[in-house]
């Protein structure tokens, strides 16, 4: 009898264990524009790190769940910006119209390349995501008249969302109260990333999640129980650029402003890092990992405009050498042991 | 007509010359190793700058000759890094040179400034061949002859000695060469910097057509990724044809429309794939 009261308080202390760290994460994800400009913060920066930070767990789904390498999701990214911006320029001044447009565009183009590159595996597969990500990059940067080349795309701005007779005004920048100027869209963000992290939640809880996360641990035993190895990745990948190209459109949203070097393999690199750094086998590693890696980015960038590159490149060496189970992996290690 | 053929023809072998140089040691490296240096195109960079400092002591003639080797030297100290990744994730690889790539950019930043520098060549290079086609001058040509004699060393060497028979049996089964008693671990080290190697000439040799900045290989590493995709995983030989076959492609693409010259590299590249999964000279087997 007593063993089973303390089986049960046991299942119960695991239970809050695993709902405690994401209460405190939406707490402090909620409450950003009070407490982050106390430390020095702005909104623009906290939208900065969701909408990376959208991007490294879309990336994560393929990389921590799946077990492939992608170097190229920057394409997908950018392919979203672009993709919203141009919306936004040239057809509709409508965000939702822009995001819906730049979410497709990313995301099918990654479902297209996903059909030629998902025959490879290992270095080779990370090769030719890169390979085929850089066609993007040079697009842009080439057609000046369309794209507006190497300096980006301007001349859109994020546009009021209408929804009945409401009118959500995400383009005003004043502060209100005790929240912070910018807080309109940086919640219009939190809602957006909330709704992708909630069907990533579910997709990964889902039978198809699993069916992955069984290719990740032993590729060869899932193909031999029948399941369809390449279909599969397939589809994990074109997934996953669905979700880093949602977090394109928000980026181009954010800065009003769309440019290249999103789209360049560099960005693919960081979205790497900001998964491995936060831990890629687990759910939140890459929104911690986007969080931390984002900040000391934009501090270092901004304190060492000479040397930033050189530090960055350290910290990624160190990363690599001395943390490969990122920030949560190893948090989830010492409460294992 | 045919001096513009003649010209974009020359442009193309030089610009394919380089790629070829460049992917050649990018393919040592990941078929022995598994690992995709980004840092490639900044060992290329730094055989430039070290071929600047040394060719103020011996000249051209000497730098040309030293600065691959100091590159090499570097490349060895990287590799002994890489060590530490090799049994892992690949992903771990590919960061660490990622990593490194944005050191030995920034510390060449750091050094060298970011203005682009200027290295003297000897006037005899400087020379055009003939007064109708001015535009070739003997460093187009010094470059191509010296090209094609370095591919033709590193395959006689691959082919003919015991080390690069080594390299090429490891490409296919390194678990099995390691088993067989060789030093794997030195083997890696070795081919590592043989890739460095290569990427230092090149820098030399690229001296006498861009300035020299922290940043000019960065336009030569995707050429060279693509070369290596076209080519075909696993082959050296293909590798060699993919690079010349993209360098001649974008100059003449350039010719007629600027623009495109690097898009239609790409076009080819996915041609490629849709037709020929394993590129044009893939081993069969490999992914």
């Amino acid at each position: 009898m007593s063993s089973v009261i303390a089986a049960t308080a046991s299942v119960q202390r695991s239970a809050q264990r695993r709902w405690l760290p994401v209460a405190v994460i939406w707490l402090a994800l909620v409450t950003v524009p009070v407490w982050f400009p106390l430390l020095g913060g702005y909104n623009a920066l906290a939208g900065s790190v969701l909408v990376f930070g959208l991007a490294a767990m879309g990336l994560n789904l393929l990389l921590g769940f799946t077990g492939v390498l992608s170097f190229g999701h920057a394409a997908y990214f950018g392919l979203g910006a672009y993709g919203a911006g141009l919306m936004l320029k040239y057809v509709a001044a409508s965000t939702p119209l822009a995001m819906l447009a730049g979410t497709l565009f990313g995301g099918l183009a990654g479902t297209l390349f996903g059909l030629v590159i998902v025959r490879r595996r290992g270095v080779y597969f990370a090769m030719c995501t890169i390979a085929f990500g850089q066609i993007f990059y040079y697009i842009a940067y080439k057609w000046n008249d369309f794209t507006g080349g190497f300096d980006g795309l301007r001349g859109f701005h994020r546009e009021p969302i209408g929804i009945g007779a409401l009118t959500l005004d995400i383009t005003d920048e004043q502060p209100f109260l005790f929240l912070s100027e910018g807080f309109r869209f940086y919640y219009f963000t939190l809602a957006m990333f909330t709704i992708a992290v909630v069907l990533m939640g579910l997709l990964v809880r889902s039978p198809f999640g699993r069916t992955l996360r069984a290719i990740r641990e032993n590729e060869r035993r899932a193909r031999f129980l029948g399941i369809p190895v390449e279909r599969h990745i397939w589809l994990s990948f074109s997934v996953s650029c669905f979700f880093t190209a949602l977090a394109g459109t928000l980026y181009a949203l954010l800065n009003n402003f769309a440019d290249p070097l999103a789209l360049h393999y560099t960005q693919s690199g960081y979205f790497v890092i900001m998964a491995v750094l936060g831990g890629m086998r687990s759910f939140w590693g890459p929104l911690l990992g986007a969080a931390v890696f984002w900040v000391l980015k934009d501090f270092l960038s901004s304190a060492l405009p000479e040397e930033w590159m050189a530090f960055l490149g350290v910290i990624f060496v160190l990363a690599v050498l001395f943390f490969p189970r990122g920030m949560l992996g190893m948090l989830k290690r010492r409460s294992a042991e | 007509m045919l001096t513009s053929i003649i010209y974009n023809v020359a442009n193309g072998l030089m610009l394919g010359a380089f790629y070829v140089l460049m992917a050649l040691g990018l393919s040592l490296i990941l078929n022995l190793s598994n690992v995709i240096n980004f840092a490639h195109g900044n060992f290329l960079a730094l055989g430039a700058y070290l071929a600047l400092e040394l060719s103020k002591v011996m000249g051209f003639w000497g730098a040309l000759l030293i600065a691959p080797l100091l590159t090499a030297l570097i490349g060895v100290l990287v590799e002994l890094l890489m060590r530490f990744v090799y049994r892992r994730d690949p992903v771990y690889s590919l960061l660490l040179t990622f990593g490194l790539a944005f050191v030995m950019q920034g510390a060449m930043l750091w050094w060298w400034g970011p203005s682009p520098q200027a290295m003297e060549m000897p006037d005899i290079l400087n020379a055009p061949i003939s007064a109708e086609l001015f535009f070739v001058n003997w460093y187009r040509i010094f470059t191509v002859v010296v090209v094609i004699a370095t591919v033709i060393g590193v395959f006689a060497f691959l082919r003919h000695t015991r080390v690069g028979l080594r390299i090429r049996a490891g490409t296919l089964d390194l678990d099995t060469v390691s088993a067989l008693g060789v030093n794997v671990k030195l083997l890696r080290t070795f081919n590592f910097t043989v890739g460095c190697l290569l990427a230092g000439l090149s820098g030399v040799l690229l001296t006498g057509k861009n300035g020299i900045s922290p940043n000019m290989g960065d336009d030569y590493l995707m050429p060279s990724f693509i070369a290596i995709i076209v080519g075909g995983a696993g082959s050296l030989t293909g590798t060699l044809f993919g690079g010349l076959l993209i360098g001649i492609t974008a100059a003449v693409t350039g010719a007629i429309y600027a623009p495109a010259s690097e898009v239609v590299i790409f076009v080819m590249m996915i041609l490629v794939l849709l037709t020929r999964p394993r590129g044009l000279m893939g081993e069969e087997g490999m992914l």
